[in-house]
């Protein structure tokens, strides 16, 4: 028997037989994806939209109850526009800007994210994660009707994994029974308890947090709450040490109350006892209680997120707390850096080697996301007296003195990372070009003339040409001129103080090189280290 | 070099007029609230600094590293 482990927001794989499990001999698949949570979808949709068929394998038939993810970062929307489901998602999502910040019974100050002018993309957008999963799996089922090899088989756990150097073989538990299967390549998105991480014997280490929180996702009856970020440090009404509120669509607002670390989870979790912190908060307000959950976290990660032919993603590889939303925002960023290098490996266009510069590169980004949600984590619970009382003394200070405000630390915001130090980066021959975009950078946004630029970037390898001719030869060429853009965002994004540029950008959006002409001879060469030859 | 940075020189002006202001500033204070004017001091004058080489080398000094 397999059995649920969480109630379903939306059945959307149901268990149907499959060929497999009627074959003779277990069936031999390129690529396996175990786990078909946002990563393993997305991973999914990454190698199908390639023409690469996929298999995906989950344990439940849908997707998972309850809001754990309500963050979503630029990056992430610009990966999903990728797939082709970005849209869907700004549509559905909401966009905030303004984050209010309390001490007790006082503001101590506000803040406007700003967002920067010439994206497609707001800097964030509020979507409960079950949404932000159904746009991948829906976008699966529109590829799949257009041909792409992707197949997700719901009721599907995979119960025993045996490793060789040519992959893995599989046994899968169904609710007709087991069967096996083979795979070149398997990816293993299960999760930040990932069975299959266990199952292989290997590590996952990192810092325990010794705190829980209490997640309240309630519906108002008279929703005149504003759209703003509020966080509260050691609130006057003591439902927790520090409490969150923030909205959702549909009417639903998050509401995050920490509540130490000697808890009894069932007592907490009981409805009246939910409600009394809630009452507390919200005064004489009527509302409906949609889900409720305590969580705890750690930070760690894998030591290696590759293991020959096993690969590892999402919060199988790395897990971070939830302040600074970069759990589910990085797992897009494992997938976005995986999926065009497990192509071109696939193909033969480049060697398996390519595949360690995945691990390097998002070893990067997961110590960077590390570190960053710790930060945010000491600022908010801190561990020690002296910790505390300088936490808040910036929060005091935060009130009326402006330079104290960018020490509070209420969670940064998620931002993709780059890959400084690659091997697959060309060292930077721009002169005068701007930092935000050397080598190793995610490409950021900018108007063109028909729309936005990363639209025309990204998938293959392309050339970017900035106010200068480039030949159509061996890789596409995106020509961009600054005239069309008054706003001179391209210019400050792409330029600097150069008046030209060429850069060369993978199929991630992320930046290889750039010169300010075009050199054949200079790309070629850019080229092979990208593709992980040289 | 980092420690070259950070004036451990005389640099105040009537010395013992000062400590009798950085002493005065506590009266009337419980240990706690001690603690946290010294927090609020440490921060305003760390970003009256400002200069991060100068910062950690005052803190290695504090610390007697
Ligand atoms: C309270 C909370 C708030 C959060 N807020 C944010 C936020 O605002 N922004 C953000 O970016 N992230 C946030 N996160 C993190 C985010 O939820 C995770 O990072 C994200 O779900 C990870 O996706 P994943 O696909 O790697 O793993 P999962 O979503 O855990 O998916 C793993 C899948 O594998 C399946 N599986 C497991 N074992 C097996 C097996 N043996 N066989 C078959 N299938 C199996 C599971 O059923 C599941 O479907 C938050 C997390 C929490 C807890």
């Amino acid at each position: 028997m397999i059995h649920d482990r969480y109630q379903l927001a939306f059945k959307l794989y149901p268990y149907a037989r499959s060929a497999d499990q009627d074959a003779d001999a277990p069936v031999r698949h390129p690529v396996v994806v175990l786990g078909g949570g946002p990563v393993g979808i997305a991973t999914a949709l990454d190698l199908g939209l390639q023409g690469i068929p996929v298999v995906v394998l989950d344990d439940h038939e849908g997707i998972g109850q309850g809001s754990r993810a309500i963050c979503f970062a630029k990056r992430s929307l610009e990966i999903a526009h990728r797939y082709g489901c970005g849209q869907a998602m700004l549509d559905k999502g909401i966009i905030w800007n303004l984050g209010k910040v309390f001490h007790d019974d006082r503001k101590v100050f506000e803040f406007n994210l700003l967002p920067e002018e010439g994206h497609r993309f707001p800097a964030f957008i509020n979507l409960q994660q079950p949404y932000f999963e159904r746009f991948l799996v829906e976008r699966v089922r529109q590829a799949q009707a257009e041909g792409a090899p992707i197949e997700i088989r719901g009721r599907n756990r995979v119960d025993q994994v045996e490793v060789s150097d040519g992959g893995a073989l599989l046994t899968v538990a169904t609710p007709e029974g087991p069967y096996t299967i083979e795979a070149d390549w398997l990816i293993g998105a299960d999760g930040a308890s990932s069975p299959l991480r266990g199952m292989m014997g290997l590590d996952f280490d990192g810092r325990v947090f010794e705190d829980s929180f209490l997640i309240a996702d309630i519906r108002m009856v008279n929703d005149d709450f504003p759209t703003e970020r509020w966080f509260w440090f050691e609130p006057h009404f003591k439902s927790g040490a520090s409490t969150l509120l923030h909205r959702q669509p549909d009417g639903i607002w998050r509401v995050d109350f920490q509540i130490g670390w000697d808890v009894d989870r069932k007592t907490e979790l009981q409805e009246e006892n939910v409600r009394a912190r809630l009452d507390a908060m919200l005064g004489d307000v009527e509302y409906e209680i949609v889900w409720t959950s305590i969580y705890t976290f750690q930070c760690r990660r894998m030591k290696k997120f590759r293991h020959n032919r096993v690969i590892f993603a999402g919060d199988a590889a790395h897990q971070v707390s939830p302040f600074g939303a970069r759990g589910a925002n990085s797992g897009m960023q494992d997938v976005d850096n995986l999926g065009w290098k497990l192509g071109a490996v696939i193909r033969g266009e480049a060697p398996e080697t390519l595949l360690d510069s995945y691990d390097t590169e998002r070893v990067h980004g997961a110590d960077e996301n590390i570190l960053n949600s710790t930060r945010s984590t000491d600022f908010i619970t801190p561990k020690s007296k002296v910790s505390h009382t300088f936490r808040n003394a910036v929060l005091d200070l935060a009130e009326t003195n402006a330079f104290a405000r960018p020490l509070v630390n209420s969670g940064r915001l998620s931002v993709p990372c780059t890959y400084d130090g690659s091997t697959l980066n060309t060292p930077d021959a721009l002169e005068g070009g701007p930092a935000r975009t050397r080598p190793g950078s995610p490409c950021p946004d900018a108007p063109v003339s028909d729309g936005f630029l990363l639209d025309g970037l990204g998938h293959g390898f392309k050339l970017l040409a900035v106010n200068t001719e480039v030949p159509q030869g061996a890789l596409p060429v995106v020509s961009v001129s600054t005239e069309s853009d008054p706003e001179g965002a391209l210019a400050q994004r792409y330029l600097g103080d150069a008046t030209t540029a060429v850069y060369l950008i993978r199929p991630d959006q992320h930046v290889a090189a750039r010169w300010s002409s075009y050199d054949a001879q200079a790309v070629s060469e850019a080229l092979s280290r990208a593709m992980g030859k040289v | 070099m980092t420690e070259m940075l950070l004036n451990t020189q005389p640099n105040i002006a009537d010395p013992d007029g000062f400590y009798a202001e950085l002493i005065a500033a506590h009266d009337g204070l419980s240990d706690e609230e001690s603690q946290t004017v010294n927090a609020r001091l440490i921060l305003l004058l760390a970003n009256h600094v400002g200069d991060r080489e100068v910062l950690r080398a005052a803190l290695k000094a504090a610390r007697g590293d």
